[in-house]
């Protein structure tokens, strides 16, 4: 499998992100942001997490006009699968690949720590080796997670399975850190191919270093 | 001619920062405070004359960049 991850001027996940599919023994490239198009046969395109553009005006709000953006989201239109972590979910967002916003955590806090998530929905790519009510334990690193869609929106989140991963304590009972709408930690488009969250898989595949669930997470994409 | 845009989140939509900010300005003692929103305010430089014209392509930038309408409201202000 050839994975793409885009890396634009403030991007910092880049590097963990490719560790972790190498790990998985696949090819992973990193592809600047001034492309314009993406490397022959991708397919995965991941937009890492960091602080593109420095978070000016709004988290993500400059990447989407990179040139290598309208590339991704043919690539998005057209069926290809697009991963976004953190910065890279924000955007998502910002781009209309999927629905919401981003708001300011509830706390104003940058919150940076280990937290538990339950795996709400598995009948896709992404989440496909992970059981519905699974609960694993992946670092979160964010200012604005605070995940925010109106109420019809979230009902069509629900009624089409896209919401696919919360936030919950060791037990899965719900526990939110930011003062996201539902607890959403994570979520798909209705086609089930561009995932967007906020915590960070690709920090944890080692279990030295605190867990390893994000690699049967990221695996999901390999064939 | 100068524009001012300001950017607030939409009525309804929960502001952490100016929750934040209320409860600290409770905490020094001002207690008039009902409620507190903060926003951005961003001003263009246009090399423009036609008033409408300008407002109408600072409308385009919110749409487009300035603001994010799922949360956010935008005000146009011509000078």
């Amino acid at each position: 499998m050839k994975v793409a991850i885009i890396v634009f001027p403030g991007t910092n996940c880049e590097i963990d992100t490719q560790y972790a599919y190498t790990k998985l023994g696949q090819e992973a490239l990193l592809v600047w942001h001034k492309e314009k198009s993406l490397p022959d046969g991708v397919d995965l395109v991941v937009l890492p997490g960091g602080f593109s553009y420095g978070d000016y005006l709004r988290s993500a709000a400059i990447a989407k006009f990179s040139p290598i953006m309208e590339a991704v989201t043919s690539y998005a239109k057209s069926g290809g699968y697009v991963l976004g972590i953190c910065n890279g979910f924000q955007m998502l967002l910002e781009m209309g690949l999927l629905p919401g916003a981003m708001k300011r955590n509830l706390n104003v806090h940058f919150i940076s720590k280990y937290h538990h998530l339950k795996v709400e929905s598995n009948d896709n790519q992404f989440l496909r080796h992970l059981k519905v009510g699974q609960i694993v334990n992946i670092p979160i690193a964010h200012g604005e997670g605070n995940y925010f869609i109106d109420e019809d929106g979230l009902q069509e989140l629900k009624s089409n399975n896209q919401i696919i991963l919360t936030y919950c304590d060791a037990s899965g009972s719900a526990l939110n850190p930011n003062g996201s709408v539902g607890n959403i930690a994570g979520i798909c488009n209705i086609n089930k191919n561009v995932f967007g969250l906020m915590p960070h898989p690709e920090r944890a595949i080692e279990t030295v270093l605190g867990s390893n669930d994000g690699l049967a997470m990221l695996e999901g994409f390999v064939a | 001619m100068n524009i001012t845009v300001n950017v607030q989140l939409k009525q309804g939509v929960l502001d952490p920062q100016g929750k934040a900010v209320h409860h600290a300005l409770g905490s020094l003692g001002f207690n008039n405070v009902n409620d507190v929103r903060i926003g951005k305010q961003i001003v263009l430089q246009m090399d423009e004359k036609e008033p409408e014209i300008a407002r109408e392509s600072a409308k385009k930038m919110c749409e487009e960049l300035l603001a994010n309408t799922v949360i956010e409201d935008y005000e146009i202000v011509v000078s």
